[in-house]
């Protein structure tokens, strides 16, 4: 028995491995430590995710491997969009870290269970097999449920964290569900595999479009589009803001990637078919997600919103690549998909970080009124807060507009000039809300005279996400070429 | 010739802004340091008008560098004898408003000056992007600051009118994006300007680039019907803002016209063309009407600026080198007059704090230096032969009158109009017995009030007695641009 037991090569997966290594050094490490030590735990965190970085650009090599009996792949792709994780999630810690101190919440769970869930995103981003797939999917989202539960005295927490297990549980169901018809009509799960068997025209069709409808609906719950977008808007209001900035920001990579790893390395024959049901997930999700968050009071819930919306963006990319050709001519759609991904998280991040900044103990300041007269207060916050508002509504010179612009690019590309026009129809909407932000922080007079107060490295790197919303909207073509060199090397 | 002049017009300005916003509180260090970067963005400029070769109908100045290479945008600037004038009219502009707000502006003095000053740079790229993306880049940019300025130093319903505008000029400006990116992509990969003026398109698409470009520009002028949001943004906005969307925002939607609309789809142009010159003649009788009924002041001007600017279209789409050049001296001569009404009312509004004609009367006994001024303006606002506002109007109703002499006829009640509800403002104004306690209480302008009103008087009256530096410079390139769009593309 023993004879057939080949050691899988690890070294493309080494990022993975040294995570969960360190992940569970921390957790024991954390159950001999008080809370006056917990800074001991936020350390030797950090320094796992920047340990994690360092491996990742040493073993970036441009080449695609497989592994594990091809079930993981490490490719540019997935090196390019794992940094981008980890950047994400350490931002995420440092953001985060004064409000979960001040509410005694950062415990010893909290960063393991960050570290889980950032394991989980960088196994999706790295998968090559469907079931890889659902294990970094279930990895993640079982964190982030504990997590958003993770302030347990708080109704609002519990009931968002509940909504959100049980439509979660269903979402993978779907998803799980579907894999298995694509494993019925192909006879493989190797996403290389099922994109054989369809080329060689041996798959069940039928089967698979079947399969194909559970599984992008399993894909619109995790990105939140209409109308599997139910839970964002409770979750966003109700997590506690790091652990809602937490999920507003990295896993929309992660989701980007199982897109792209399933339907269009995968499944690419049935584009036809999927690429129609992108096209209403996008329509529905840009003029419900606009639509909905003028009506809202609370900006947490305002950019849940509005992140939905945004995820409409990232399908209308998604959709837009060339049916019948090889997928190398479906660059620019899927190359501005990423784009539009990366871009967002870095808005998301920016803006949540300053719902944390204006936040202090026993106050939250998630209420659109909290942002009145910030200018007043802090004109540098107000302005990068400014930033970021119209970066999101697309307005240039912020990275925002060359999201949109490269998106809406690749949809007139494909012949979708209907869709884009309405797209941008609903941006219009869209601009309303941000713009009140605006409104709120330079035209009225503060209501809330309290000193701003944080940590010069949390203002410092709040100050840099401004930054480089500003200057990736003046000089985007760094960030453009390299998703598009990312995935020109991983096709 | 490859020089960096346009690049330093934009820039300047805007790296002087930050420069500005970092005196933070203290306000006489940001007024001095505006004015500095204002005379500095206006010094950078002269060159542009002593170097032009008039001769000359292409582009000049030329700057290109790659800017996306990813989209193949590039950062491509230049200027013809259309549109260097504007980039010199708007650095002027913009020292007159940085005088303008020196005292009255008491809160957040910084970001105040800061804000036009950025806004002088994004609007110095309009005028010079030659690349399409860059171009729109600049286009929808300059909302930015304009929406802070009418919302943060705005009149009491301030917030309404700067939605107002933001959304409305939006609203135009993404249908154009549409519209470039089909162009960039018909083009076989370009965003090349002068590149698209060359490519062939079909009827049916030119007509819709057209009309893209129409609503994008004709609110942007404002063009009858979708003009609403003007009136509102001027009365709400600060005398600084008024001046700048009368003076070169409108402009923007105008020399739209010239750089996308005309050469790029002539065919549809000249196929649309009597629905543009309808339009423009409401603008001009109708909007005339509604001014005259106006009790507000700043808002009888902004209609009067709506009316003239319906004189500006009208010589767009009348397709000869009269009417188009008309109607550019028209531009700028708007420029200086609605700039120099708006001052006017600002003046009277800081010591009245009322902008309305009914609460004035006799200011003349209390402010005569002021009355003088504001009386040669409005002669010039009603086109009064040997100021600026006679000369485009004469040339547009005179190139009207060749294309048709009905329409000239039309266009031509504006002298009428225009003199009846400019001064019939004034009459009630100036003129008369003394109004009430509070205007008797007047003091004259003073010094820095009587420096920009002369430096605009000054400009009046030398543009209407001697138009020929003006158009002299415009001349080749318009001449080209009608060349061109007279043959067909189809």
């Amino acid at each position: 028995m023993l004879k057939n037991f080949v050691v899988p090569d690890l070294y493309p997966a080494m990022p993975e491995v040294f995570l969960v290594l360190m992940a569970c050094l921390i957790l024991l490490v954390d159950a001999f430590l008080g809370r006056a030590q917990r800074w001991i735990t936020a350390s030797l965190t950090m320094i796992a995710l920047v340990g994690c970085a360092l491996i990742t650009y040493q073993t970036m090599d441009g080449q695609v491997v497989l592994t594990f009996s091809n079930m993981f792949v490490d490719d540019l792709l997935a090196d390019f969009l794992k940094l981008m994780l980890y950047l994400s999630v350490i931002v995420v810690l440092i953001y985060s870290r004064d409000y979960l101190a001040a509410r005694q919440l950062d415990k010893g769970e909290y960063y393991v269970l960050v570290l889980f869930a950032t394991v989980g995103m960088m196994v999706m981003i790295s998968a090559a097999h469907f079931l890889t797939i659902y294990l970094g999917l279930e990895l993640l989202s079982l964190s982030l449920y504990a997590l958003v539960a993770i302030d347990r005295d708080s109704p609002r927490a519990t009931e968002a964290a509940m909504k959100y297990f049980v439509l979660g549980a269903l979402a993978s169901g779907l998803l799980l569900y579907g894999m298995s018809m694509v494993y019925g009509a192909t006879g493989t799960l190797e996403i290389g595999g099922v994109a054989q068997a369809l080329h060689l025209g041996v798959a069940n069709k039928t089967v698979l479009v079947f399969g194909l409808v559970f599984i992008v609906s399993g894909i619109a719950f995790k990105l939140g589009a209409v109308p599997f977008h139910m839970w964002v808007p409770d979750v966003y209001q109700g997590a506690p803001t790091p652990i809602t900035l937490l999920i507003a920001s990295a896993p929309k990579l992660a989701a980007f990637a199982i897109t792209l790893r399933m339907l269009v390395y995968g499944l690419f024959e049935l584009a036809e078919h999927w690429q129609g049901m992108l096209m209403l997930l996008a329509v529905l999700s840009i003029a419900l997600g606009n639509l909905a968050a003028i009506a809202q009071t609370n900006i947490k819930r305002m950019l849940a919103y509005s992140a939905i919306s945004h995820m409409g963006f990232l399908l209308l990319a998604m959709m837009s690549g060339t049916v019948g050709a090889d997928r190398h001519f479906a660059l620019n759609a899927y190359s501005s998909a990423m784009y539009y991904a990366v871009a967002y998280v870095i808005m998301s991040l920016g803006s949540f970080g300053v719902i944390l900044l204006l936040s202090r103990a026993g106050y939250e300041a998630e209420h659109l009124e909290d942002f009145k007269g910030l200018n007043q207060r802090s004109p540098w916050f107000a302005a990068v807060m400014m930033i970021l508002m119209f970066s999101m509504a697309g307005v240039p010179f912020f990275i925002g507009f060359f999201a949109k612009f490269s998106v809406l690019l690749a949809a007139v590309d494909a012949g979708h000039v209907a869709v884009a026009v309405f797209a941008v129809m609903f941006s219009l909407i869209g601009a309303f809300y941000y713009l009140r932000v605006v409104k709120l922080m330079y035209f009225d007079a503060p209501v809330d005279a309290a000193p701003i107060v944080a940590a010069s490295d949390v203002r410092f790197l709040l100050s840099l996400n401004g930054a480089a919303v500003a200057l990736f909207g003046l000089f985007p073509d760094t960030l453009i070429s390299l998703c598009t060199y990312a995935l020109l090397r991983s096709l | 010739m490859s020089s960096s002049l346009l690049s330093l017009a934009i820039w300047i300005p805007i790296v002087g802004a930050f420069v500005v916003f970092a005196a933070g509180d203290q306000k006489n260090l940001a007024r001095w340091a505006a004015l500095i970067v204002a005379f500095a963005g206006f010094a950078i400029t002269l060159p542009l008008y002593i170097g032009f070769d008039t001769a000359q109908a292409g582009m000049q100045f030329v700057e290109q560098r790659p800017w996306i290479p990813r989209f193949n945008i590039e950062y491509l600037l230049g200027v013809d004898g259309i549109s260097m004038l504007f980039i010199l009219l708007n650095s002027f502009i913009t020292i007159l408003v940085v005088i303008a707000g020196w005292e009255v502006i008491e809160d957040k003095v910084a970001q105040y000056m800061g804000a036009f000053l950025i806004m002088s740079g994004l609007m110095n790229g309009i005028f010079s992007a030659l690349d399409a993306v860059l171009f729109y880049v600049f286009f929808e940019a300059s909302l930015i600051p304009m929406y802070i300025i009418i919302g943060a130093w705005g009149g009491p319903n301030r917030v309404y009118a700067a939605f107002k505008f933001f959304l409305y000029t939006l609203l135009g400006s993404l249908l154009m994006l549409i519209a470039l990116i089909w162009l960039f992509l018909h083009s076989g990969g370009s965003f090349n300007l002068l590149e698209w003026h060359q490519l062939r398109i079909e009827m049916a698409p030119q007509i819709l680039l057209f009309i893209a470009f129409l609503v994008a520009f004709a609110v942007k002028v404002p063009m009858w019907p979708v003009h609403t949001w003007l009136p509102d943004a001027h009365v709400e906005a600060p005398t600084g803002g008024s001046v700048v969307l009368a003076a070169i925002m409108l402009k923007l939607g105008a020399y739209g016209f010239l750089r996308f609309s005309l050469p790029i789809a002539p065919d549809a142009s000249h196929y649309l063309a009597p629905m543009m010159i309808a339009l423009s003649l409401i603008a001009v009788i109708y909007i005339g009407f509604v001014a005259l009924v106006q009790a507000d002041m700043k808002k009888l001007i902004a209609y009067s600026s709506i009316s003239h600017m319906g004189f500006v279209t009208l010589g767009f789409f009348i397709f000869n080198a009269l009417g188009v050049e008309g109607a550019l001296v028209q531009m700028i001569s708007h420029g200086f007059v609605s700039a120099a009404m708006f001052l006017c009312v600002g003046v009277m509004y800081d010591r009245m704090h009322s902008r309305q004609i009914a609460d004035y009367g006799g200011v003349v006994h209390t402010m005569p230096k002021f009355a003088g001024f504001m009386v040669l303006f409005a002669m010039a606002n009603a086109g009064l032969p040997a100021t600026s506002g006679f000369v485009g109007e004469f040339m547009v109703i005179l190139g009207a009158v060749k294309f048709n002499f009905w329409i000239g006829f039309l266009a031509a009640t504006t002298l009428i109009l225009g003199a009846a509800y400019t001064l019939w403002m004034v009459k009630r104004v100036l003129f008369g017995a003394v109004g009430n306690g509070h205007v008797a209480e007047l003091t004259d302008i003073s010094h820095r009030e009587f420096l920009f009103l002369a430096i605009l008087a000054v400009c009046v009256l030398a543009m209407g007695l001697y138009p020929y530096p003006f158009t002299e410079v415009m001349h080749a390139s318009v001449d080209n641009l009608l060349k061109h769009v007279a043959v067909s593309k189809l």
